[in-house]
C-alpha cells in the first residue's frame, strides 16, 4: 500500500541485481514457504480502514462516561500546544539519537527531561525514560540489588498492586524474594512492622494506592540503618509539584509514572516511566542517558553517554536489557512541563486538591458513606460504601458514570471500599451528579436485598 | 544554538491554566509540602520557538532516508496517527469496565489472532512494551516452563555471535549463562558448533532469521530440531521480521517463542527511541505461560480481559499493552492484508538487494549472496588504502541528508556498515544514495584527510564523547545545573 514501486521499477531493479523475480530473491528452504492463505482478513482500502477503526473507537462507551477513575492512570487537561509541538514529524519519525550530529533536537529534549525529573524529585540524576512506572520499579529494585548485592526486597502493600504484580513476575525469574510491609488502619505503611535487615531496598509509594500521602522518612531511616536503599514510587507525578520531594524524604532512588504530564489515558499506554537517583548510583542507572558536551567547533552539543552500561555494548553484563524506551512520551511530558511551567503545575495540582476535597466531602456526607482513612490525600481517596463497592460501580456504569475503582479487584477483603479520583477536569456539576447517583443507587441496592 | 528551557522564561511569565484554587497549603499541612518548585515559567511562544528550533535539529523519516540496518525505518503512514488519535481510544481508561471497552478489546483480539496466523504461533500477548521487553517476557516464560516440568536446572542460553545485544542481556536477567555460537564463512550459524554446545543444561537458543547479516538461516529446521532434541526451546527475535511476513512463519521453522517489534515491521513510528511495542507469541505448549490479562471472546461474542490464567508468569507492565501503538499497527495490518504484507516483504528484500548490487563495486560485501531485507558491507579495504573508516563514510552521509547506516555491528565484520533501505523507499532515492556513497568513496581516495572533518553542515559536528563520559561517571553533566550564585540563593 505504501511501497512506491511500479512494475517498471521492479523489472529494472531485478535486472541490476541479476535476479529473475521477486520470489527468487526471497526463496526458502523446502517446506517453509506459506502455501495456503492464512486466517488474515482481506485488505481494506484506506478510507474503509479509517472508518473501521473509528467504529471500533466509537464502540468504547466508557471513553465518553463521566469518570472518577484514577488508580495509576489520570485524566488531566492537555494544553493543545503539547501534542502540536511534541508530535511533529521531526520528533515522531526520528530514530534513537545514536548519531548526535543528526539528533540534537531529540538529545536536547531528553537532557531537558532528565533535568525536569531531577528537579521534580530532588534527585541528582535521571535517565532518558523507562516503559512505565511498574517496570521502573523493577529497574529500581535491580539497581538496589547491584548496589548492595542483596536479593530481598521489602515493599509496602500501599504500592500500586499492578506494580507489585509486575515485580513479582520478574522476581520469580530473578530469584528475588519480595516481602510485603503491611498497612496500618489509617491506610499508611506501617513502618513499625518493617524488618529491613538483609534487604536490598525498602519500597514505599506516595501518594499510595489508596490516595494517602505517606511520610517516607521512617522507612528511609530503617532502610539506611540496615544498609539498604530507600526507593520511592510515585504513580501520580502531578503530586510532585506540591509534595515534599522523594529526596527530602530520604529516598535514594525515585521512580514512577509520568502519564499525568500530558499523556492520554489511551487504555493503558504508552505512558512514560521515570527513574532518578542520587549521584553515587549513576553508573547503575538503566537505559539511555544524555550528557552535555561540545562539538569540534566548540559549540554546545548533547550526546548519549555512559553507553558502557548498556546492552548494545555490555551485552550480558549490562545494567538492564532495555533498548527502545519511551522517548516520544518523555518528549510530550517535557513539552507539557515547559508549557505549564511552575505556575501552571502548582495551580493544576491545587485544583486537584480542591476538587478531590469537594468530592470527598460530598460523598462522605451521604448516609452510610465514610472516608476509609483519616489522613491527607492528593487527588484520590478511598470511600467506604454501605453496599459492596463493585455493586454500586456496576449500577452507576449503567447511568454513564465510572464511579471509581472497587478495591475488591486487588484487595478482596476491602469489598466495601471504592477508590475515587477527582482532577482539575472534574466540575462541581460532575460531583453533584455522582453523589446523587451514589445516593440513589445505594437506596435501590439496599431495597433489592 | 537553542538555549535550554531552564535558561529561558522569567518569574511571573507563567499561566495557571485552570481556575485559581489557592495554594496547596490551603489543603495540606506545611510539613508535607515542598519548599519550592524550581522549574521555569515560560510564555507559550517561547515554548513554540524552542521546540520548533529543536525539531529543525533532527533527522526524521518524513524528511530523510534512514538506511539503518536492523532498525527498519520505514515510512509511518499517517492513517496510523489518525487512528491512534480517536477520542474513543485516547480517553479510554485502562480500568474501564469491559462492557465499555468493547471496541478496544475487539481490536486487541483481532490483532492477537492476526499475528498468531502470520507468525504460526498458537497465541500472542500484546503486553510487552518493546522488543527487549518481549525478550525478557519470553525468558521468564521459559524459566517457568522448565521449573514446571522439573528441569529448572537448565540454565544456558545459546546466542549467535551476530545477535542483538538485548538477547544476552535479557537472558542474563533471569540468571541464564550466555554461550555464544560462532558463524560460518557463509555468514550463517555454525550448526556443528551449535550441536557441540547442546546438552542437558540447554534452556533456550535465541536467533533471528534472517540473521543480522541479512542472510536467511537455511539450516533453520536442522537447528530447531537439534535444540528440541536436547530438550531446549527456540526463541525467535523478530527484529528482522520485515523480510518474512507473509512468506514464511517462525512457527513453521520450529520456534516456540518469539517477539515482534511493531515499531519496525508494522510501521509504528520510532518516536526518537520509543515507545515501541513488543508482542510475544508462543506455541500451543507454552501459551499458558503468556503474561496476563489476555483478551478472550465469550460465547455471546463479547470481549473481556481474562485474568484467570493460573500458569501465566503474571503481568509484565502496569496496564494491558502499549495500546495506542497497537492501534497504529492494526491500521497497518488491515490496509495490507496478507497479500499486501507479503508484497512489502518482497519489496524490502528487493530494495536491499538493489542497493547491494549498486554499491558492491565500491565497498566489500563479504557475503555476496542474495540478501534479505538488509546486508552488511565493509570499509576494511578502503581503510587499508586510505585510512578512511566506516565511521567517516557514515558521517559524510549525514551531510547529504542521509542518516548513517548501522555501524561496527555485527562484530564479525570489520569496519562494518549495515544497510536496510526498507520497502517504502523509491528507486530514485536508492539511486541517489548509491551516488552519494560513490562520491564519498572517491573523496576518500582523493582527499582522505578531509573525510575526518565530516560532517560539515549538520547542526553540530562531531562531538567530544570522551569528556562527557568522564564527567557522567561522576554524575555530572547529565542535567542543567543552576548557576552557582543561584544555588547559594
Amino acid at each position: 500500500m505504501y511501497a512506491p514501486h511500479t512494475e517498471r521499477d521492479i523489472q529494472a531493479m531485478l535486472e541490476v541485481i541479476g535476479a529473475k523475480s521477486l520470489e527468487a530473491l526471497s526463496s526458502l528452504p523446502r517446506g517453509l514457504k506459506i502455501e495456503k492463505p492464512l486466517d488474515v482478513e482481506a485488505p481494506l482500502p484506506e478510507a474503509n480502514a479509517y472508518a473501521r477503526i473509528k467504529e471500533l473507537a466509537d464502540a468504547n462507551s466508557a471513553a465518553r462516561m463521566l469518570s472518577f477513575l484514577g488508580a495509576g492512570a489520570y485524566r488531566h487537561y492537555q494544553p493543545p500546544a503539547v501534542p502540536w509541538f511534541a508530535t511533529r514529524s521531526e520528533f515522531l519519525t526520528s530514530y534513537t539519537p545514536y548519531q548526535a550530529e543528526a539528533s540534537q533536537g531529540s538529545l536536547q529534549a531528553i537532557f531537558e527531561w532528565q533535568t525536569y525529573v531531577s528537579l521534580l524529585t530532588g534527585m541528582d540524576v535521571s535517565n532518558a525514560s523507562l516503559y512505565d512506572g511498574a517496570t521502573a520499579l523493577v529497574e529500581g529494585v535491580i539497581m538496589s540489588m547491584h548496589a548492595n548485592g542483596r536479593k530481598r526486597v521489602a515493599i509496602s502493600r500501599g504500592v500500586h498492586p499492578m506494580y507489585r504484580a509486575v515485580l513479582d513476575t520478574y522476581a520469580a525469574g530473578m530469584g528475588l524474594e519480595v516481602t510485603e510491609i503491611p498497612l496500618s488502619a489509617n491506610g499508611l505503611t506501617d513502618a513499625s512492622k518493617l524488618d529491613a535487615s538483609g534487604v536490598a531496598c525498602v519500597v514505599v509509594q506516595s501518594p499510595n494506592f489508596f490516595g494517602c500521602i505517606e511520610d517516607l522518612t521512617p522507612a528511609a531511616k530503617a532502610a539506611h540503618e540496615a544498609g539498604a536503599l530507600c526507593v520511592s514510587v510515585t504513580a501520580e507525578a502531578l503530586s510532585l509539584a506540591v509534595l515534599k520531594t522523594p529526596r527530602e524524604s530520604g529516598a535514594d532512588i525515585a521512580l514512577g509514572e509520568a502519564q499525568s504530564f500530558g499523556l492520554p489515558l489511551g487504555y493503558g499506554g504508552p505512558y512514560v516511566g521515570f527513574i532518578a537517583a542520587t549521584r553515587e548510583h549513576v553508573r547503575r542507572l538503566p537505559g539511555r542517558l544524555v550528557g552535555e558536551t561540545k562539538d569540534v567547533d566548540g559549540r554546545r552539543a548533547f550526546v548519549l553517554t555512559l553507553q558502557g552500561r548498556e546492552q548494545h555494548i555490555r551485552r550480558e553484563l549490562a545494567t538492564s536489557n532495555i533498548c527502545t524506551n519511551q522517548a516520544l512520551c518523555a518528549l510530550i511530558a517535557t513539552v507539557y512541563l515547559a508549557t505549564v511551567g511552575s505556575t501552571g503545575l502548582q495551580a493544576i495540582a491545587a485544583a486537584n486538591l480542591k476538587r478531590a476535597r469537594e468530592l470527598k466531602e460530598a460523598v462522605c456526607a451521604l448516609p452510610g458513606f465514610a472516608s476509609a482513612h483519616e489522613g491527607p490525600t492528593f487527588n484520590e481517596f478511598c470511600v467506604r460504601t454501605p453496599v459492596p463497592a463493585a455493586t454500586l460501580a456496576k449500577r452507576l456504569e449503567k447511568q454513564g458514570i465510572l464511579a471509581g475503582l472497587p478495591l475488591s479487584r486487588f484487595y478482596p477483603e476491602l469489598d466495601h471500599d471504592l477508590l475515587m479520583c477527582a482532577t482539575e477536569l472534574t466540575s462541581s456539576d460532575d460531583i453533584k451528579r455522582v453523589t446523587a447517583a451514589l445516593a440513589k443507587e445505594t437506596e435501590r441496592a439496599v431495597a433489592a436485598v | 544554538m537553542p538555549s535550554l528551557l531552564f535558561e529561558m522564561g522569567a518569574p511571573g511569565r507563567g499561566s495557571r491554566f485552570v481556575a485559581d484554587a489557592g495554594g496547596a497549603k490551603k489543603y495540606l499541612p506545611a510539613d508535607l509540602l515542598r519548599s519550592e518548585l524550581p522549574i521555569p515559567d515560560l510564555a507559550e511562544i517561547e515554548v513554540a520557538r524552542h521546540f520548533m528550533d529543536l525539531s529543525g535539529r533532527n533527522f526524521s523519516v518524513d524528511r530523510n532516508f534512514y538506511p539503518l540496518g536492523s532498525c527498519t525505518m520505514k515510512y509511518n503512514p499517517k492513517l496510523n496517527e489518525a487512528a491512534a488519535g480517536f477520542p474513543g481510544f485516547t480517553d479510554l481508561h485502562p480500568f474501564a469496565p469491559d462492557d465499555g471497552a468493547q471496541g478496544a478489546l475487539q481490536l486487541l483480539w483481532d490483532m492477537e489472532r492476526t499475528l498468531s496466523a502470520l507468525f504460526g504461533m498458537a497465541e500472542f500477548s500484546l503486553m510487552p512494551a518493546a522488543g527487549a521487553h518481549g525478550e525478557i517476557t519470553a525468558m521468564l516464560m521459559a524459566k517457568k516452563h522448565f521449573a514446571a516440568i522439573g528441569q529448572g536446572s537448565r540454565n544456558v542460553c545459546l546466542v549467535p555471535d551476530t545477535a542483538h545485544g538485548t538477547n544476552p542481556a535479557s537472558a542474563a536477567m533471569v540468571g541464564y549463562r550466555v554461550v555464544s555460537i560462532p558463524s560460518t564463512s557463509r555468514g550463517r550459524t555454525d550448526v556443528g558448533a551449535l550441536r557441540s554446545r547442546l546438552d542437558g543444561s540447554t534452556a533456550v537458543c535465541m536467533m533471528t532469521n534472517p540473521n543480522t547479516l541479512g542472510l536467511f538461516e537455511d539450516d533453520i529446521i536442522e537447528i530447531t530440531q537439534a535444540v528440541h532434541d536436547a530438550g531446549g526451546l527456540m526463541y525467535y527475535d523478530g527484529a528482522n521480521a520485515n523480510a518474512i511476513v507473509g512468506l514464511t512463519r517462525p512457527g513453521d521453522m520450529g520456534f516456540d517463542l518469539l517477539h515482534l517489534n511493531l515499531h519496525k515491521t508494522f510501521s509504528v513510528p520510532h518516536g526518537g527511541g520509543g515507545p515501541g511495542s513488543g508482542p510475544v507469541g508462543a506455541s500451543a505448549a507454552l501459551a499458558k505461560y503468556l503474561p496476563k490479562p489476555i483478551v478472550v471472546r465469550a460465547a455471546d461474542k463479547s470481549f473481556a480481559l481474562d485474568w484467570r490464567r493460573p500458569d501465566s508468569i503474571g503481568p509484565v507492565r502496569e496496564f494491558w499493552s502499549h495500546f495506542l501503538a497497537i492501534v497504529r499497527a492494526y491500521a497497518y495490518v488491515i490496509v495490507h492484508g496478507e497479500e499486501g504484507l507479503r508484497r512489502n516483504s518482497l519489496l524490502a528484500v528487493l530494495n536491499a538487494n538493489y542497493v547491494r548490487a549498486k554499491i558492491k563495486d565500491m565497498l566489500t560485501v563479504p557475503y555476496d549472496d542474495f540478501c534479505r531485507h538488509e546486508f552488511v558491507c565493509s570499509a576494511e579495504t578502503l581503510k587499508k588504502e586510505t585510512g578512511v573508516r566506516a565511521l567517516d563514510l557514515a558521517k559524510g552521509l549525514l551531510d547529504a541528508g542521509v542518516h548513517a547506516p548501522t555501524m561496527y555491528w555485527p562484530h564479525v565484520v570489520p569496519e562494518c556498515l549495515m544497510i536496510e533501505p526498507t520497502e517504502t523507499e523509491t528507486k530514485e532515492t536508492l539511486d541517489a544514495f548509491a551516488e552519494t556513497l560513490r562520491a564519498l568513496v572517491k573523496q576518500s581516495h582523493d582527499d582522505p584527510a578531509s573525510m575526518a572533518e565530516l560532517p560539515l553542515h549538520t547542526p553540530v559536528r562531531r562531538v567530544d564523547e570522551a569528556q562527557v563520559g568522564r564527567q557522567a561517571n561522576k554524575g555530572i553533566g547529565l542535567r542543567w545545573e543552576p548557576p552557582p550564585n543561584e544555588r547559594a540563593r
